[in-house]
C-alpha cells in the first residue's frame, strides 16, 4: 500500500519536476473572442511511434496468449492469471494512448452553434398556435370531451396494475403452528429443561423443511427480571422461555448475535443484535427495537411446554415475520 | 367580525371550482382514512407487565456451565500453600470489588463463590481482570500475575465450590467441523477468520492470541456479554475442533495475495476503489492533456 503511494507521489512529483526544467507555463484559457481560428489539423506520420504501437500489441498479445497456456499448464495459479491478464489489458491500454496521441492525426474542430432564442421566432410560433384555434364556436365541448378521451386513456393505462405479480400469500405462512415441536439442527427435540440462562438456541419445527419461510427461531431462558411482555402475551413464555422469528425486519438477514449480561448492574441487558445492520432487538420485551434501521419488532411465537416437557409452539405467528415491505408493517408490540 | 366572517364564507373563490371539488374530496378521503386506519406501531400503547426482580444484586446473572459429564476437565495446582497466597492475594487486589468473602458487592462486582476455576483462569490468564473501574468492559491486556500468582488465586476461588475448568485439545479436533461449528455459533460476533468485531454495547475481541484453554473457557462460561454454551449445544468434540479452527485462523490460505489483516471483503474493496481510483484520475490527466500552441 505505502509503496505503491510513494510510486504515485514519485511519478507526480517527477513530472512536475520535468515540466519546471522544460520552463512550460500552463496553457492561457481559451477566451470566445479570440480572432484567432483555433482550427488545426496534424498529421504525425511518424514511423517510430508506429513501431512502438506494433510491438506494445505484440506484447499485448504475447500477454493474453499466455493465460490459456497457464490455465492448462499450471492449472490456474490465480496470480499467474492475474499477471497475464492484466498485462494484456494494461499493455492494450497504453498502445491505445500512445496511438492516440502519435499515430492518428491530431485535430482540433470547431462547429457553429446558433443563437438560443430569437424573439421574432417566439411570437411567430405564438401566432401560428392561435390560428390553429381559428373558426372554432364550441371550445368548452371540445375540450371537455378531450379532458374525457385523457382521463379514460390514464385508465386504461393504469388497468393492468390490478393484474401485477403473483398473490403473495405465501409470505403470510410460516411451518409453525400450535402444537408444532421445536427441534435443534440435528432434530432433536428440546426440552424446556434443557434451556439454559445465557445460552441462545437456534430451533426448528420438527417434520417440516427447515428451509422454508420462517422455519428458524431464536430461543432463550430469561429471569422474571428482564421480562416485561405486554398484557396480552403473558402467557407466551413459559418458566421464561421465549421464542422470536431468527428473520431480521430490516433487511431480511438471520439475527445470530446474542449478548447476556455476565453480571447485568455494570453492563448491558439481553439483546439480539443482527449483524448485517446492528438492529438490536430486547426479547424481554417482546422484540423491541432499541438499536439500528429495524422499524418494528421481532415477531414473537407463543410457546408452549407439553406434559412431557418438551417446547411446543402454543399457536402460529400472530404477524408476519420477514423484512418489512407495505403490506407488513403490523407489529402488535 | 359577523360580517367580515359572512364575507369570507360568500365571497367568491379566484380558484376555478372544478379545482375546488376536486381538493375538497382528496381532502375528505384523507380525512376519512385517517379515521378509519389502524394507528401504526409508534402510536400504539402498551401495557408492560411488571417482572420479578432480577436474583439478589450482587449475585451473578450468568454462571458458567459445567464441561459436561465424562469430557476432559483442566486440573490446577492446589495445596495448602498455594491456597494461602491466594488468599492475600486476593484480599489486596480483588477484595475490594468482589468482596473480602467473595460475596460481590451489589451494583459492583458479582460474587465469585460457585465460580470455580475456568473464570478465574480466563479473565486472569488474558489479564482482563483486574479492572480499573467496575463499569469499565473487561479487555485482553497482559496479565498482571505471573503464572504462579494465577494458580493461587485459582487454588484460593476454586476452594469456594464450582465446577470443573473445561479444556480443549486441538490435536482431537476435526478442521472441517471446526469451521462449520465456528460459523454457526461464533462467527456472527467474532468474524469468520476470527478478527473480532463489535455487537451493540460491547466489542468481540479478536481470538488471535487465544489459546485452546482460553478458548475451552471462554465457550463454557461467556466471559462479559457473550452467551455461555453447554455441552448440548457443543459437545467435546465441536470444542475441540473450534479450538483448533481457531488456531487455523492464525495462518490462513490467502492465495488470493494481498491479505489485509483478513478482516473481510470490505476493506478489500476500499483499497481496490482507492488505489484504482487514484490510478485512473492520473492516467486520465496524463493522456488527456490540452494541445499548447497550434503547430
Amino acid at each position: 500500500m505505502s509503496r505503491l503511494a510513494k510510486l504515485l507521489g514519485l511519478l507526480v512529483a517527477a513530472r512536475t519536476a520535468l515540466r519546471a526544467a522544460a520552463g512550460r507555463s500552463a496553457p492561457p484559457p481559451v477566451t470566445v473572442e479570440s480572432d484567432v481560428d483555433p482550427r488545426r489539423r496534424v498529421v504525425p506520420s511518424s514511423r517510430r511511434a508506429e513501431g512502438v504501437v506494433a510491438l506494445l500489441l505484440l506484447i499485448a498479445a504475447l500477454f493474453a496468449f499466455a493465460f490459456p497456456v497457464i490455465y492448462i499448464v499450471s492449472s490456474g495459479d490465480t496470480q499467474l492469471l492475474g499477471v497475464a491478464l492484466g498485462g494484456a489489458l494494461l499493455l492494450l491500454a497504453v498502445a491505445c494512448i500512445v496511438a492516440g496521441k502519435f499515430v492518428v492525426p491530431q485535430e482540433t474542430a470547431v462547429e457553429d452553434r446558433g443563437p438560443l432564442l430569437v424573439e421574432e421566432q417566439t411570437e411567430e410560433v405564438i401566432e401560428l398556435i392561435e390560428a390553429g384555434g381559428q373558426g372554432i364556436s364550441r371550445r368548452a365541448i371540445l375540450l371537455g370531451a378531450g379532458g374525457a378521451a385523457g382521463a379514460a386513456l390514464l385508465t386504461a393505462a393504469a388497468t393492468p396494475l390490478a393484474s401485477l405479480g403473483p398473490t403473495l400469500s405465501a409470505l403470510h405462512e410460516t411451518p409453525w403452528a400450535r402444537g408444532v415441536r421445536l427441534v435443534d439442527d440435528e432434530g432433536r427435540p428440546y426440552l424446556a429443561d434443557e434451556i439454559q440462562i445465557g445460552s441462545c438456541y437456534t430451533a426448528l419445527p420438527e417434520g417440516k423443511d427447515a428451509e422454508s419461510f420462517g422455519a428458524g427461531l431464536l430461543v432463550v431462558r430469561l429471569p422474571a427480571g428482564f421480562i416485561h411482555l405486554p398484557a396480552a402475551r403473558r402467557d407466551w413464555a413459559p418458566h421464561g422461555i421465549l421464542a422470536y422469528s431468527k428473520i431480521c425486519p430490516h433487511a431480511g438477514c438471520a439475527i445470530s448475535l446474542y449478548r447476556y449480561p455476565t453480571y447485568a448492574p455494570t453492563s448491558q441487558e439481553p439483546a439480539f443484535t443482527c449483524p448485517c445492520h446492528y438492529s438490536t432487538f430486547l426479547p424481554g420485551e417482546g422484540g423491541r427495537v432499541i438499536f439500528g434501521p429495524a422499524g418494528r419488532a421481532l415477531p414473537q411465537l407463543p410457546l408452549m411446554i407439553d406434559a412431557e416437557g418438551y417446547l411446543r409452539a402454543a399457536a402460529k405467528f400472530h404477524e408476519d415475520i420477514g423484512p418489512s415491505w407495505w403490506g407488513v408493517h403490523r407489529a402488535q408490540s | 367580525m359577523k360580517r367580515a366572517l359572512r364575507r369570507w364564507l360568500t365571497h367568491r373563490s379566484r380558484i376555478p371550482p372544478a379545482l375546488r371539488l376536486s381538493l375538497a374530496v382528496v381532502l375528505a378521503t384523507m380525512a376519512v382514512v385517517g379515521l378509519v386506519a389502524p394507528t401504526s406501531e409508534g402510536q400504539s400503547s402498551t401495557s408492560a407487565t411488571a417482572g420479578g426482580p432480577l436474583p439478589e444484586p450482587n449475585s451473578p446473572t450468568k454462571s458458567p456451565e459445567p464441561p459436561g459429564a465424562g469430557n476432559p476437565t483442566r486440573s490446577f495446582p492446589d495445596s495448602p500453600a498455594l491456597r494461602a497466597q491466594g488468599f492475600t492475594l486476593y484480599q489486596a487486589s480483588c477484595s475490594s470489588c468482589h468482596g473480602i468473602a467473595l460475596q460481590g458487592t451489589p451494583r459492583v462486582a458479582p460474587s465469585l463463590r460457585g465460580v470455580g476455576a475456568g473464570p478465574v483462569d480466563f479473565y486472569l490468564s488474558t489479564g482482563r481482570m483486574p479492572l480499573e473501574q467496575p463499569r469499565e468492559e473487561p479487555q485482553r491486556n497482559s496479565p498482571a500475575f505471573t503464572r504462579e500468582q494465577i494458580d493461587a488465586l485459582i487454588a484460593y476461588v476454586a476452594s469456594f465450590g464450582g465446577p470443573a475448568a473445561p479444556t480443549a485439545d486441538p490435536a482431537d479436533g476435526n478442521l472441517a467441523l471446526g469451521f462449520r461449528k465456528f460459523t454457526l455459533n461464533c462467527a456472527g460476533c467474532h468474524q469468520i477468520v476470527a478478527r473480532g468485531g463489535i455487537t451493540v454495547g460491547a466489542q468481540a475481541p479478536d481470538l488471535q492470541e487465544a489459546t485452546p484453554q482460553q478458548i475451552a473457557e471462554a465457550v463454557r462460561m461467556g466471559p462479559y456479554l457473550m452467551p455461555h454454551f453447554d455441552s448440548r449445544q457443543l459437545d467435546q468434540q465441536d470444542l475441540d475442533s473450534i479450538a483448533r479452527y481457531v488456531l487455523w485462523t492464525r495462518h490462513p490460505d490467502n492465495s488470493g495475495g494481498w491479505a489485509i489483516y483478513n478482516i473481510g471483503p470490505i476493506p478489500e474493496g476500499m483499497v481496490a476503489w482507492f488505489i484504482g481510483l487514484a490510478a485512473l484520475v492520473l492516467v486520465a490527466r496524463l493522456i488527456g492533456e490540452r494541445m499548447d500552441e497550434p503547430v
